[in-house]
This record gives structure tokens, C-alpha cells and sequence, in this order.
């Protein structure tokens, strides 16, 4: 299956590195989360794919081929820094990049039709942008990123700004292009979000991935935890070698266990026996931890010195 | 930068640049501003050729001189010498002297002729009038002469004959200026047309490279279009709407004067002027936009424009200045011959010249292929300059930087 290959990417802004051999590939058809603080190298990995920026080394690759200008043509971009012409009527403004892309005159109109009513912003087509609201430029902006039928998505933070409905929306595009066969990267701060609609997600800390794959896999990597809803811990949890009281984490008397590294793989089922022995326990669950917990986790983890660049 | 670009494109890479081109085309003529700039042209244009055909057309007023009884045998030979040097003399014949000085006293008549023998006699209010002075002072010394000739026993007429075949020859030692006012009004036409035309669309030149840059739309743009690609449809489709905009003040100017006939006594060459005048439109924009565009994209913000295209200005202002306020009257003045021949200051200098006659075409050609030669240079510069900081944000890049292809960031 074709993939987008991001290889080895290094990247300097004077004696700043914003990308140390970032490596990750998204496949066609999937939803690919890309989260990381701000600096992280994020855009910077996009800009590159999107050829606005010259890597130093590594190479960016979409089904086995060196990502050129005419692959390039064929990715829908959303950038960070939201960029349509203020004075141009958004009608206009979309026909005219569908047709830099390589549609005919016909094609690109229609192509605006449909995306200027899919995402809602039909009613304002003789409008120039700069007379919409923030919210509704966003959705222009991605109807930019789409109007000249994409092979590749590759939005830079397509959901900042956004109401809950305009959210939806764009979600539910995300997914129809992913099930369309084009792969979708995107890049967003709102890690519920990622989480939700992601198929896989990468969290990149200063130029380099340090976690990539799938949700549920991503979760259950990395710390075990379990909730307990049972006897108080002041007995019974001590006697067991290998786990440790999560403070903080348990409410309405429940109690988070745990492992500390090398404890063995059973280790659970003694928590269980441990808390049996003293009383009934009414609940008794892994605890995945949300992206959001490992994301905390990878990246405040012996951060090296964070890139100062701009992502 | 990986531009290992293949064939398979399938938007060539002129169709690319005319879409760019095409695009700016319609903004400017959907734009009120540009519009109302041409229109404003167009009406100053047309105006100066109205009310220089309605002071031009006007024959000046002819001296009304009064001629008493006996003298008006004279009246063919003052109104034929007066018009010889220029003047032109009415006649009227009043029947004595003091119905004659009634007339000269209520202004109805310029002058009164009273005798002509021995001496030609004339009444006047106070003085005499400017324009009759050289008529009667040499009315006066002809009709001496032929006093003096019957005198004599000779024959008046044939003498008068002989001295009116009298010319004297005459050896020129330089070119007589040719210079007339048509020709100077041309000029400065020609000049100030020049200036606001290249003036125009340079700046919108600039701005738009950097309306682009703040927008951020060109890093959206640069994702399927290569710089130069963007940087050339953005030239072209200003030039090409430019030059509309010359074209139509030019034709507009022409049709006037040719509807007020004002053209008919002047050795002005007007079709030559208006051509020569869109080429070196086309040239000067070619040099100049070319700068300003590779200045315009090392700033982010509308308002480091003004002070980084600054010595584009400069170069566009000062060549003006010297093409309007010396070339009208000395067109053959060494610092603006030698300065029309010389690259940034040939497109505003040259066609005055141009206007006023001053200039061989050898040497027209010359000077734009002196300013051709240049410009594949300057596509190389800009391309270079605008390729390299058209992507970078924040501060103004050095141009050092932008030349040397330092990392955008």
C-alpha cells in the first residue's frame, strides 16, 4: 500500500535543530494525528513534505518516490499561517487554486461548488474573504486545501479556531478522504481530538518522533495501570512486591495501582488476590492512560534542551 | 531543495504563469482604484488636448487699422507687408480725419493712417500698438523709397519688385532647432505619462509581492507553483495591464489632437512618438518591475515597501526629473543625450526625445538594446533574490542573504 514516507529529516535554523532524523510514514487511507509541543518540528516536517522548505537531509517519499513537484501538486495544504488572498472573493479564490493545481476551468468550478457547500460556506462565495469571520476563513482554507482533489492531505492545525459543529464537519471530511484512500496527516494541539479521530498518531518531541502507532497500541504501551474499587490500600497493597499507590488518581475511593518497572506480567493478578484477601472489590480495570497522559509522559520525559525553532 | 521536477506536470509551466498572470489581470479591472486611475488619465489627457485645440485654434485678433481718403491706395501694400512679418491688418476706410480719430479714440480702430505722401502720417491713442510697429515702420520706409524712386525717374514698382526678390544667402553653421510647441507639449506628455505608467505598476508590483508574503497565501501558492513561475505571471500580468493603461492615455491624447487638428502645422511625428513611447514602457517596466519585485519580496509588511524599494524610486524619480524639466528645451544637452542611451534612465528619458524630434532611430535602437541586454541580468537577479525571500517571515532579509540563497525560515 502507498505510504508517505518522511525518512531521516534533518533540519537547522542557524544553530538551532528543529529536526533530528524525524521518521515516520503515513499510510493511504489513514488519519494520521502529528502532536508535539510548540517547536517541535511539526510544521517544519510539513513545510517540508510541502516543498516550501528545503530539508538538510532525509528525504520524503510517497509510494516509493521521491516527493517532486508533481506529486506536490497533488497535496492538499492547509498551513499554519492561514494564507488566502484578503481582497479575492472566496469563489474566485478557490476556482483559481484548483486551476494552479492543474484542473480545467469546468472541473475547478465545480470542485468549488461542492466543497463551498459541504463545508458550509456556499452562501459567501461572492464574498472576499477578509469581509468572513475567523471561523469561516478556516473553512475556506481547508476548501483550499480540497478543491483540486487531493491525492494527500497535509494540514497544519486544520481544528484551531473552530466552533464544536465547524469540528464535526471537518472530522467527518477527514475521515471520507481517508476512506477514499488518500492518507491524511494533521497536526492539532486538541489531543481528545486526535484521539478521536485518529488512526495513528506520532508525538514528536524536539525534531524527533519518540511514539508512532496506533491509538489503542500506543495506550497500552508504557506504564500498566489499574484502577481498584475496593477495600482502602492502608492494608492490603503493601504486602504486594513490584506496585505502587498512584496518588492523586483515585476518586470516589477508588485506588490507582502502578507496576513499577520489572515487575512481572502477572503482577495484576496479585494486586487482585491482595485486595480480595481484605475485602469485596466492585471494580477491578486496566487503566489506559489517555493521549494526553502519554503525551505528557513522552514528552516532559528527560526532555533534551527543547528545539527553540518555530515548528 | 529536492526540484528534481518531471514532466508529468499536467499544468505546463507557461499555463501555470498565465493563470498568475490572468489573475492579476482581472483584479486590476475589477479594482475601483486602478480603474479610477485610468479613467483620471484618460480625462486629464483628453482635457489638455481640448484646451490646448481651443487656445491653439484661435486666430489672433487682427489689427484693425483706419485708412483716411487719400491714403487708402496703401491699404493693399499695408496689409500685404503686415502680413509678412506676421501680422494680421484690417482695413477700413473712414471718409476724414476726425470721423477717423473718433474711431481711434473709442478703441474701434488700432491705428489711423491720415496721408502717405511725402511721409506716411498715423494717429494713434497714445502709442503704437506692439504689433503694428514693425507694419507702419516699414510701410513707412517703402513708401519713402518710392518717393525717392519717382524721384529719381524710376520706376517704383520695379524697384519694389527687385527688392523684394532680395533675400540674403545664407550659410548654417549648426542645425536650426526644430523644436515647436506641439513637439514640447508632446514631451512633457510623453515624460509624465512614462513616469506615472511605470510609476503605477511598479508599486503595484512591489505590493502585490508582499500583499502575498503577509497574506501568507504564497507559501499556499509556492506549495504548486515554482517562484519563478510566480514571480513571472505576477510581472507580466501587471505589465500587460500597464501597458493597457498607457495605450489607452496614448490613443486618447492622439485621437484628440488629431480631432482638434492640433497636429496639422507641427512637425511632431505622432505615431512615432506613441509607439516609441509603449516600447520603452514595456522596457522600463521589464527593468524596473524586475527590481522592485526582488526588493518587495526581503520585506513581510505593506509598510517596509516604501523605504526597501526606496532606491528603485530613486532611480525611476531622478531620470524624470532631468526628462522634464531640461529635455523640452534642450534636447540636444550632453547629460541628457548621454544619460537616454544609459539603462534606468533611457525608459524616461528617451521617449521626450523621442517627442521632440531630437533623437535618430539608430540611436533609439541603440539605447533600448542597451537596456535589453540588461535585463536577462536582472531576471537572474530577481529570480534569485524573490526565489530565496519570498518565503522568508518576520524581519527584512538582507539582500546580501537573499542573493547568497541562505535557508528561508
Amino acid at each position: 500500500m502507498a505510504s508517505l514516507a518522511f525518512d531521516a529529516l534533518t533540519k537547522s535554523y542557524g544553530s538551532v535543530q528543529a529536526l533530528r532524523g524525524m521518521t515516520f510514514d503515513v499510510r493511504a487511507g489513514e488519519i494520521f494525528g502529528f502532536v508535539g509541543s510548540n517547536g517541535a518540528g511539526k510544521s517544519t516536517t510539513m513545510r517540508i513534505a510541502l516543498g516550501v522548505l528545503a530539508a538538510d537531509s532525509g528525504t520524503v517519499t510517497w509510494d516509493g518516490r521521491a516527493v517532486d513537484h508533481a506529486v506536490r501538486r497533488r497535496i492538499g495544504y492547509m498551513p499554519e499561517e492561514r494564507g488566502l488572498y484578503p481582497r479575492m472573493k472566496v469563489g474566485e479564490q478557490l476556482v483559481y487554486l484548483a486551476r494552479l493545481h492543474g484542473l480545467d476551468g469546468r472541473a475547478a468550478r465545480a470542485s468549488m461548488e461542492h466543497w463551498t457547500e459541504v463545508l458550509g460556506v456556499a452562501a459567501r462565495r461572492d464574498d472576499e474573504v477578509l469581509k468572513l469571520s475567523l471561523g469561516n476563513q478556516q473553512r475556506v482554507q481547508l476548501a483550499a486545501a480540497l478543491v483540486h482533489r487531493p491525492d494527500i492531505l497535509v494540514l497544519d492545525e486544520p481544528f484551531s479556531g473552530l466552533d464544536p459543529v465547524a469540528v464535526d464537519v471537518m472530522s467527518g471530511v477527514l475521515r471520507e478522504q481517508a476512506s477514499a484512500g488518500v492518507p491524511v496527516i494533521f497536526s492539532s494541539h486538541q489531543l481528545e481530538l486526535v484521539e478521536r479521530i485518529s488512526d495513528r498518531v506520532g508525538i514528536v518531541r524536539a525534531g524527533e518522533m519518540v511514539a508512532v502507532g496506533g491509538i489503542d497500541e500506543l495506550r497500552s504501551t508504557g506504564v500498566r495501570r489499574w484502577v481498584v474499587d475496593g477495600p482502602p490500600p492502608g492494608g492490603w497493597l503493601g504486602s504486594v512486591p513490584g506496585v505502587r499507590r498512584v496518588d492523586g488518581h483515585d476518586a470516589d475511593g477508588r485506588v490507582v495501582v502502578e507496576a513499577t518497572p520489572g515487575a512481572p506480567d502477572d503482577v495484576d493478578q496479585e494486586v487482585l488476590g491482595a485486595a480480595l484477601a481484605v475485602g469485596p472489590v466492585r471494580e477491578f480495570a486496566v487503566l489506559r492512560p489517555t493521549l494526553t497522559e502519554l503525551y505528557r509522559h513522552v514528552v516532559t520525559a528527560d526532555a533534551p534542551e527543547q528545539a527553540g525553532a518555530r515548528a | 531543495m529536492t526540484t528534481d521536477h518531471t514532466a508529468s506536470s499536467d499544468l505546463g509551466r507557461w499555463a501555470a504563469v498565465r493563470l498568475v498572470a490572468g489573475r492579476e489581470i482581472s483584479t486590476r479591472l475589477t479594482s475601483k482604484g486602478f480603474l479610477w486611475t485610468t479613467a483620471a488619465l484618460v480625462a486629464a489627457v483628453v482635457l489638455a488636448g481640448v484646451v490646448a485645440g481651443l487656445l491653439g485654434n484661435r486666430e489672433p485678433e487682427p489689427q484693425v487699422v483706419g485708412v483716411v481718403g487719400d491714403a487708402s491706395a496703401a491699404s493693399d501694400q499695408l496689409v500685404a507687408t503686415a502680413a509678412a512679418v506676421g501680422v494680421t491688418v484690417e482695413t477700413r476706410e473712414v471718409e476724414d480725419q476726425a470721423a477717423g480719430e473718433e474711431l481711434v479714440e473709442s478703441g474701434e480702430v488700432d491705428a489711423l493712417v491720415t496721408g502717405t505722401t511725402p511721409t506716411l502720417t498715423v494717429v494713434v491713442q497714445d502709442s503704437v500698438p506692439t504689433a503694428l510697429e514693425p507694419v507702419l515702420g516699414s510701410l513707412a520706409q517703402q513708401l519713402a523709397l518710392s518717393g525717392a524712386v519717382t524721384d529719381l525717374g524710376g520706376d517704383p514698382a520695379e524697384v519694389a519688385g527687385a527688392v523684394a526678390g532680395a533675400t540674403p544667402e545664407v550659410t548654417t553653421l549648426g542645425d536650426a532647432p526644430q523644436v515647436d510647441g506641439a513637439q514640447v507639449i508632446a514631451g512633457y506628455l510623453a515624460g509624465i505619462l512614462l513616469f506615472i505608467g511605470l510609476m503605477t505598476a511598479g508599486q503595484l508590483v512591489a505590493q502585490g509581492v508582499v500583499e502575498e508574503k503577509t497574506s501568507r497565501v504564497v507559501e499556499l501558492l509556492l506549495a504548486t507553483l515554482r517562484p519563478s513561475q510566480l514571480m513571472a505571471g505576477k510581472v507580466l500580468g501587471i505589465g500587460t495591464i500597464g501597458l493597457g493603461q498607457v495605450a489607452l492615455v496614448v490613443l486618447a491624447g492622439g485621437g484628440t489632437a488629431w480631432a482638434f487638428g492640433l497636429l496639422s502645422t507641427s512637425t511632431l511625428d505622432l505615431g512615432a512618438t506613441a509607439a516609441w513611447a509603449l516600447v520603452w514602457f514595456v522596457i522600463g517596466f521589464a527593468m524596473y518591475a524586475l527590481l522592485l519585485a526582488a526588493l518587495a519580496a526581503l520585506v513581510s509588511r505593506q509598510e517596509d515597501v516604501g523605504s526597501v524599494t526606496s532606491p528603485v524610486i530613486t532611480l525611476m524619480i531622478v531620470p524624470y526629473i532631468i526628462a522634464i524639466s531640461v529635455t523640452p528645451w534642450d534636447p540636444d544637452n550632453p547629460l541628457v543625450t548621454w544619460l537616454s542611451f544609459v539603462p534606468f534612465c533611457a525608459p524616461m528619458i528617451m521617449p521626450v526625445r523621442v517627442a521632440l524630434g531630437a533623437v535618430e532611430t539608430w540611436e533609439i535602437l541603440l539605447a533600448a538594446g542597451l537596456s535589453i541586454a540588461l535585463i536577462p541580468l536582472l531576471v537572474w537577479f530577481a529570480g534569485r533574490v524573490y526565489a530565496n525571500a519570498v518565503l522568508h517571515s518576520g524581519g527584512r532579509m538582507r539582500l546580501k542573504d537573499a542573493l547568497a540563497g541562505s535557508k528561508a525560515s
